[in-house]
């Protein structure tokens, strides 16, 4: 019978099928970092059990880490109990931690696929939502709990019901400058942030094609933000080129062997999905969401939504106390809103081709004088390497925005970097919700060139206009 | 775990959609290495004034007095009623934690975010999902009656109001099993550990780059 791509994937891990349709479903990779592992290696301390297969777990610590003054260590008291205690229980337990100080170290879901711990056809699992980024490279790749964190380390399975499997077509050729943020922001803006719930998503069509493995990352990432635990794109040659030479990847004979296998990860052509949406590339604009939820998203020509547009009272209610958090107005032009920090990072942009199209924008220009604070910071010591190494950094600083060390920073704002109460951030980072960046502080997803353009004028600006004027 | 059976409880009424995890634990307190304690701390941005760290002694905070959790009328509820979506965002296990801590055992809304769905299980606490129409009258009926309790019965799967009506909800047979009698899945797991060897095995030469 005809598959789908999940359902190959899926299949090819079910160790055993329970009465009620639940399966035990076996986890290839796990990811661990400092936040939402603690718990679990004190569970497994508590009732004597060990890791079972101690290999498929890789941890580094990344929500805590500072991205400055690193010669100092951490030193918010907290933050440093919990990196100490993911340093202390990966070495107790055995586990193969990239830890600070390394240059692998960074953010889990950029660490992950660079490498090569994240292959085609695996099922991978991470303490956070946005492991499904995974599924760029054709893995099942989902968040999950702690004390899901705790099952897989002691079992190296999972219990789990098989989602219904719905698969997004995007056609046609993207516009100049539209990326897989703005492919993912449009998405969410289409179906909604519970549109995907129950489901797990194929990214399907042309336009996802086009998209280079980090493009993927980006869309996958965000697939959480749709409600849909995890979103995956077929293997092709860029799937195949990414992974090959990775360190973790395999290599001669096993590499042929395993490339073979890949090679059939696609749904067969009659597969049957339970839901199918289809959308055109050439609709979709750069994206900025105006509220506090990533579904409150516009194209950057338009405004801010007119309550009386909300599908239900449920919705508008959602959009009022939006519109009151984000203290901005009905139908009032996206371009026209000024911003007073730039945050350019996160695991859905902070690898190096993320920063490469912000430094295009960023080269020869100055961060506006309204724009107290514009900072890059990197998802692993690679990435910063890597950027450092083609001169980005220094285009950046002469710009006048920080380059930082790596980890998750103001995209959830664990340590210092943090808005304040009432400022507005262009972000690159996947979610808007009140308080995500800072108590009482404002976020605006936008893509990286979106974010640098913003920096530079003080304002969401198009980029397209920027790239036709070719300033 | 702490099981589910039966509950008779006092219901208060969250009427937001797309609640997330956010906003029911906020980060800084993520950064606690324990499984409890964050009670006082759930929904901290909606509940009080100033802005809450770990640790810190919640008794004399500013509280916000229209924040529904505030209300004289609420105090003690076990269970709470929510809008579609809710639990959004975020994976963290700290979100059920806090509210578990709380004291809050049973949430009914007409959608849960997947994953902390599951995790409402984990941690003996029971998400019953209702049809949109038979939450509104939940909703009406707790904020026109003070003192408006529930009766939420796992076995028979429903939720019976005080005035007699019964709505029935679904549940998967496994977590019914489990919450209801407060089993560990991990030890369940491993009665299977011979399963996940020969699958192991076979996997190995199958496809020998996913062990290495
Ligand atoms: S970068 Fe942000 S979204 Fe990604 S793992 Fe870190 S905190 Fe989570």
């Amino acid at each position: 019978m005809a598959k789908t791509l999940f359902e190959k994937v899926w299949q090819q891990h079910v160790v055993s099928e329970n009465d009620d349709g639940s399966v035990l479903l076996y986890i290839d990779r796990q990811l661990v970092h400092e936040v939402t592992s603690p718990q679990a290696f004190e569970g497994l301390r508590i009732a004597g059990r060990k890791p079972w297969r101690v290999s498929a777990s890789v941890a580094t610590p990344d929500h805590n880490v500072p991205t400055t003054g690193l010669e100092h260590g951490i030193t918010d008291p907290v933050a440093k109990t919990q990196v100490q205690a993911l340093d202390s229980n990966c070495d107790e337990f055995g586990i193969t931690e990239f830890k600070m100080g390394d240059k692998r170290q960074g953010i889990v879901h950029v660490v992950g696929p660079e490498q090569g711990l994240v292959l085609p056809g695996m099922t991978v699992v991470c303490g956070d939502s946005h492991t499904s980024t995974h599924g760029a490279l054709t893995a099942i790749a989902m968040g999950i709990g702690t004390s899901e964190v705790e099952h897989v380390l002691a079992t190296q399975t999972l219990i789990q019901k098989k989602p219904k499997v719905m698969r997004i077509n995007v056609d046609g050729k993207l516009p100049q400058g539209i990326t897989g943020k703005d492919v993912a922001l449009y998405i969410i803006g289409e179906i909604g942030t519970a549109g995907g719930t129950g489901y797990a998503i194929e990214f399907a069509g042309s336009a996802i094609q086009q998209l280079s493995m980090e493009g993927r990352m980006s869309l996958c990432n965000m697939t959480i933000e749709a409600g849909a635990r995890c979103g995956m794109v077929a293997v092709d040659d860029i799937t195949i080129d990414y992974v090959k030479g990775r360190p973790y990847a395999p290599t001669g004979e096993t590499w042929d062997k395993a490339e073979a296998a890949w090679r059939d990860l696609h749904s067969d052509t009659d597969a049957v999905f339970d839901k199918e949406v289809h959308l055109n590339a050439v609709d979709i604009e750069p994206q900025v969401t105006w509220g506090t939820s990533p579904e409150m998203v516009v194209p950057i020509s338009a405004s801010t939504p007119s309550l009386d547009d909300a599908k239900d009272e449920v919705q508008q209610e959602g959009w009022t106390r939006a519109f009151a958090y984000m203290d901005l107005k009905e139908n009032t032009p996206m371009q026209a809103i000024n911003i007073d920090k730039v945050f350019i990072g996160s695991c859905t942009n902070a690898r190096i081709e993320d920063f490469r199209a912000a430094a295009a924008i960023a080269k020869g220009h100055q961060v506006a004088d309204n724009v107290k604070l514009a900072m890059v910071v990197p998802g692993s010591g690679l990435v910063k390497a890597q950027a450092e190494s083609e001169g980005l950094d220094k285009i950046f600083t002469d710009a006048g925005f920080e380059w930082r060390a790596p980890g998750c920073s103001m995209c959830l704002a664990m340590n210092a970097d943090r808005l304040e109460a009432g400022e507005r951030c262009a972000s690159t980072s996947n979610r808007n919700f009140e308080g995500r960046q800072g108590a009482g502080g404002r976020t605006h997803l936008v893509s990286p060139a979106m974010a640098a353009a913003a920096a530079i004028k003080g304002h969401f600006v198009d980029i397209r206009d920027w790239q036709e004027a070719g300033e | 775990m702490q099981a589910f059976t039966k509950l008779n409880g006092l219901v208060v009424p969250l009427d937001r959609a797309n609640v997330d995890t956010d906003a029911i634990i906020p980060k800084q307190f993520l950064k606690s290495i324990k499984r409890t304690g964050y009670g006082p701390f759930l929904f901290d941005e909606w509940r009080y004034e100033d802005v809450g760290q770990p640790e810190m002694d919640c008794s004399n905070r500013p509280i916000r007095k229209d924040f529904v959790l505030n209300q004289p009328r609420y105090q003690g509820a076990e269970i709470m009623l929510a809008r579609e979506n809710f639990g959004c965002g975020s994976s963290r296990e700290h979100a059920p934690w806090a509210i578990a801590d709380y004291g809050i055992s049973c949430v009914i809304a007409p959608s849960f975010a997947d994953i902390f769905y599951n995790n409402c299980f984990k941690n003996g606490i029971l998400p019953v999902v209702l049809k949109d129409e038979e939450m509104d009258v939940l909703f009406s009926e707790t904020e026109s009656h003070e003192g408006y309790k529930l009766d939420v019965d796992l076995e028979a799967q429903t939720v019976a109001t005080p005035s007699g009506q019964v709505f029935t909800f679904e549940v998967d047979d496994f977590r019914k099993h489990c919450l209801f009698n407060g089993l560990d899945d991990i030890g369940l797991t491993l009665q299977q550990a011979d399963n996940i060897k020969a699958y192991e095995k076979t996997r190995k030469t199958d496809a020998p780059w996913l062990f290495s």
